[in-house]
Parts: C-alpha cells; structure tokens; sequence
C-alpha cells in the first residue's frame, strides 16, 4: 500500500514555487470574480449605480438646459466639480463600492458557496488578495468609466471645439486624470473598508449608512475628526475645490503628498485586519 | 504495527461548542487509511466533526491534523484532501464542468492538466454527458455527483463525504460505492457520514459511533459489538431438532437465553461469550449430537450495535 500512498503523494504535491503559485492562484480567483462581479445577477444594481448620473447628463447633452451658467465654458468644469463630488464620488462611488466589496464574502454567505474557496488548497489570505483586486478593478472600470463619461459628456455637446483644445492643449486632460486617479483612491480606500465591514457584521448595510451618515457631516466636523474619513482626503485633491455652505467648518486640505500615502497605508492596515479575519474564519451559514 | 501520525486523522482531545450548545465534546480519535463511517442521529455531531476536520469549524479546544497537518493550514491541507459537503448550493451560473474546472484553477493548477483532472473526475462519477449543463439544471442526484467530481478531482488522499449517497438512485449509489472502494483499495482514507446503516455496514472499515456530541463507539463494527458485554450476542441457529439443540447449549454457563424460531426450524440463542459458543458448537456437531444446517449472528452489525447503543433503530434507505 506504501507505493500506493507514495504514488499519490507525488500526484498532490504542490505544482511549483509559493509565490508563481499565489499568482496563478490570484489570477483564476480573479478571472472568476470578476465574471460574477459583471455577469451575475448582483452587477444589475452597480450597473445602474454607474449610469446614475449619466442619464441626467445625457438629456441635458441632447437639450440646451436654462440659464446663463451652462453657456459659459468657464463656469462647466465647476458645474462638473459639485456633479463629481456630491453624485459620483459620494454616492456612486460610496455606493457602487459598498455594494461590490461587501458581496466579495457576504454575497458568497448568503448564497452558501464561499466552502467551495475554503475547501481549495488556497491560502485564505490569497484568496482575499484575489478578490480584493477583481472587485477593485470592477469598480475602476465602472466608476473611472463613469468619472471620464461624464466630464466629457458634459463638455463636448455644446463646447465641442473648445473642450477639444480644452483637454488636447489646455488643463482639462489635467483635471480629467486627477478626477480618475481620485475614483480610483475612493474605490480603493472605500473597497477596503466594505470589505472587512462585510466579513465582520452579519448585516453590513447599517455601518455602511452610518459611514455614509459621517462623511456627509463631514463638512460640519472640526479639523482633527475631519481626519478621521475618506472623504477630507479625496477631497483635498480635487483640482476644483467647492464651496460646502455657509455652516462648514473650514480646515486646511491635507496635500496630496501626504493624502494619497496616507490613504494607501490604511487601505493595507484594512486588508490585513480582513487577511487576520479570514484566517479564523468559519463557515456556519445557518447562523449568517 | 503502528501507524505513522503522517498518515492518521487526528482528533486530539477536541471539543466544539457554538456558544453554549455542544457539536462535539472531547473527542480522541485516530482514523487509519480505509473506510470509516460516522455514523449517528440527527444532531449527533457527524457533520461538526467533518467541518472540525477540514477546518471550516475551529476547535473551540484540542487540536485536528490530518496527515501530520494541521487544519489552518488550507494551502497544505487541500492538496491532500477533498470533502463533499452537505451543502446543496453552487456559484451561480456554472455548468458541471466549469464548476469542477473552477476550483482547479484556484488550487493553481495548469489550464491542461485542469481539463485532464476535470475530465477524469466527471467518468469517475458518470457525468460526462451532462457535464456541459449548467448545475442549476440538474437533478438532485446529479448535484450530488457534480459535488463528489469537485472533491475527488485533484486526487486527495483523504476523502471526506457528508452523507454522499443522498438523492441517488440504487444503480448510481451501487457504482458510487464501488468507487469509493476502489479508492479505498488504493491507499485512501474515507470518511463517510451516513443514516442508511446497512450500507454503511457493507462498505466500511471501521465504523465511529456519535450520540449528542459524544463518541459512543469506535472501531471494526464485530469487535465493538465483541465489547458490548451487557448486551449478549445473538446467534441463529438452523436445525431440525431445536428443542434437543435448545437442551444441549442452555446448559452452558455463558448462555443467558434461548427462544425457539416461530418456524419451530430453529432457535435463536443468546450468549456472552460467541467465540466459546461457536467452538462449543462445533464440537457438539462433530460428536453427532445434532445435525445443523446453518448458524448465523443476527444482531453482529451495525443496525443492531447502533440500536443497543443509541437506542433507536436508526435510518433506512
């Protein structure tokens, strides 16, 4: 029987090196991943998410609106900057990602399949790095798509000439890219913390409205607990600051310098609070 | 001769509670290579005892390895081991094949040798030709098979199946048997959670008795029922002359009751010590005492040991 079991043993052994391993690994979790995030049945709501401020865009593309501001070129890229901060960026973005991280574990919970990942010869934490990236490139592709669309459906209806010189010689491409790059900060810093708020709390849409809740107020918020959101830092890197009312405590932006690191190292203290989670993590559907 | 820890499932004085309810308690347990079947009510921890095994429940103490390896360690664990679970729902939208395929490529196999590993796996379980349907459209029993297909396909060592021949037909469930006999022959450990207890009694090695979380029995089914002292053997014995043979073997000590068959063409007896009987018996033949036809155990198997032990008669086909 030896010769048997050694027969098998070399059968099972493992196919090459840890981290060529890992890669091809997070590669097929993400190839997976990604098909559902975009073909299943939950990719309708983030897909109406994504077109959300298109729609209004689109009909204002089609119809000169009413009012002297939409017939100043100068004045679109700060219709443009309240668009992007009070539609994409908090509730598309917020939305969308809330909606796509959380289902990552949750989704996989509630529909009694997520054994069939623990049960493979995967590293749990592998296997979060995996679906960390397919529900960040989800929500990049959708939402930086919705950013770019948006600017450009904006402009070039009615300022064709000038929006092409405007973004091929003059600022705009600038402001277009620095949009992107913020969409991109808010899916990843935003996608970290649904993730883990996904795989600690059974119900994951109140601390998703209570984190909606405080960075709506964060304007009313004094300087040091400003700091404590996603929003101050996102929004210090807008290239059109706005105007947030006459009630909003002012408070220095914080440079990008610092901002974006700052993003990307609690982005990584998340995911290893999430990595340490999903390592003791148990599968008992009932009590989910 | 020992067996080596490297090759043993080992349960090491471990328990499992969900707060304040108990799944298992102080189990101590080590499974050699072969088929062993758990066996047990509703409720009794079978399937708690699986999930301890394959770590998607966490002792709440004591220590699981299996093969020298421990259970938080899936990277490690899954090359060598499948489990079937009871659980009856898959990711969305796959067909068969992509369903086994799918979790090869995340165990890091080659896109070839997934199709090769897939293809072997879904003949082993005859699900070839539906194998290009989605699973959503298969029967409960193809479901059963798809998920045996998935467990079986990078070839572990250690098998472990909740209740695998649920919702298959007598045909599929013959030739599922025979399949695990055939990888049990090959060096595999089984772990097989089963309620259909002649079943069980006719493919398993050993056999791990479960009541309320407890371990009742374990072992070879005849040698936990040599060991039930308080619950004597019972012997079938054929004959033409029951009434004289009924004489004759009363008048043993380790005899504690004998009842002629209603057919009048036998008697059943019952004693504390088989082994003495049988050779009694025997000698008793030769002599020319009596002439018998046949004599047979009728309650050496698993129904009857799980009916003395748990007190029900347990579940059926």
């Amino acid at each position: 029987m030896s010769s048997a079991v050694d027969a098998v043993t070399n059968r099972t052994k493992e196919p090459s090196p840890p981290w060529a391993l890992w890669l091809r690994q997070i590669g097929a979790i993400f190839r997976f991943e990604v098909q559902k995030n975009f073909l299943g049945r939950r990719a309708i709501l983030i897909y109406l998410l994504a077109l959300l401020p298109l729609f209004p865009l689109l009909i204002l593309a089609v119809v000169q609106p009413p009012g002297n501001e939409w017939r100043d070129f100068n004045k679109i890229k700060e219709i443009y900057a309240v668009l992007y901060n009070g539609l994409i960026l908090r509730t598309v973005v917020f939305f969308g990602s809330a909606w796509i991280f959380m289902n990552l574990f949750r989704g996989e919970i509630v529909d009694r399949s997520l054994h069939y990942y623990f049960l493979s010869a995967v590293r749990r934490d592998v296997l979060l790095v995996g679906k960390y990236i397919a529900g960040l490139v989800t929500s990049i592709v959708l939402f930086v798509g919705t950013t770019v669309v948006a600017i450009l459906l904006l402009y070039l209806p009615h300022f064709y000439s000038q929006s092409m010189r405007y973004f091929g010689e003059g600022q705009g491409m600038g402001q277009l890219l620095t949009y992107a790059g913020i969409t991109i900060l808010a899916c990843i810093g935003y996608g970290a913390f649904f993730l883990v708020v996904g795989l600690f709390i059974r119900n994951p849409i109140i601390p998703a409205l209570l984190l909606y809740g405080w960075e709506w107020l964060n304007f009313l918020l004094p300087p040091l607990l400003k700091k404590i959101s996603v929003i101050h830092y996102l929004n210090s890197l807008v290239p059109i600051p706005i105007s947030e009312g006459p009630f909003a405590v002012i408070a220095e932006p914080t440079p990008a310098y610092i901002a974006v690191p700052s993003m990307l190292v609690v982005t990584i203290i998340v995911l290893i609070v999430a990595a340490y989670r999903i390592r003791h993590m148990e599968i008992r559907y009932g009590s989910d | 001769m020992a067996i080596p820890h490297d090759q043993l499932i080992i349960f090491d004085n471990v328990s499992k509670f969900y707060g304040e309810i108990l799944g298992v308690n102080r189990v101590n347990l080590q499974i050699a290579p072969g088929i062993t079947s758990l066996v047990g009510p509703n409720g009794a921890g079978k399937s708690t005892l699986m999930n301890l095994m394959t770590g998607l429940l966490r002792p709440t103490r004591g220590k699981v390895s299996l093969l020298g390896i421990p259970t938080d360690q899936p990277d490690k664990l899954f090359r060598k081991v499948g489990y079937c679970t009871q659980f009856d729902s898959f990711p969305r939208g796959l067909t068969g094949r992509e369903f086994v395929a799918s979790f090869l490529l995340v165990h890091g196999y080659e896109p070839k040798r997934v199709d090769e590993l897939t293809q072997l796996a879904l003949e082993r379980v005859n699900l070839v030709e539906a194998a290009d349907r989605k699973v959503a459209a298969y029967s409960k029993g193809m479901r059963q098979r798809i998920r045996l297909a998935q467990a079986i396909a990078h070839e572990p060592l250690v098998l472990i199946l909740d209740e695998p021949l649920n919702g298959l037909d007598p045909m599929v469930r013959a030739e599922t048997i025979a399949l695990f006999r055939k990888l049990a022959a090959e060096g595999l450990h089984l772990i097989i959670s089963s309620h259909i207890l002649h079943e069980v009694d006719m493919m398993s090695d050993r056999v791990v008795l479960l009541n309320n979380g407890y371990i009742v029995a374990e072992g070879n089914i005849h040698g936990v029922r040599d060991e039930m002292e308080e619950h004597p053997m019972q012997i079938l014995i054929r004959c033409d002359q029951p009434a004289k043979v009924a004489a004759y073997v009363f008048a043993r000590d380790h005899v504690v009751e004998v009842r002629l068959h209603d057919d009048r063409r036998g008697l059943f007896v019952k004693t504390r010590d088989a082994d003495g009987f049988y050779l009694m018996l025997n000698r008793a033949i030769a002599d020319g005492e009596f002439n018998v036809e046949s004599v047979a155990p009728v309650d050496d198997d698993l129904s009857a040991v799980y009916q003395y032990l748990i007190g029900t008669s347990g579940g059926s086909a």
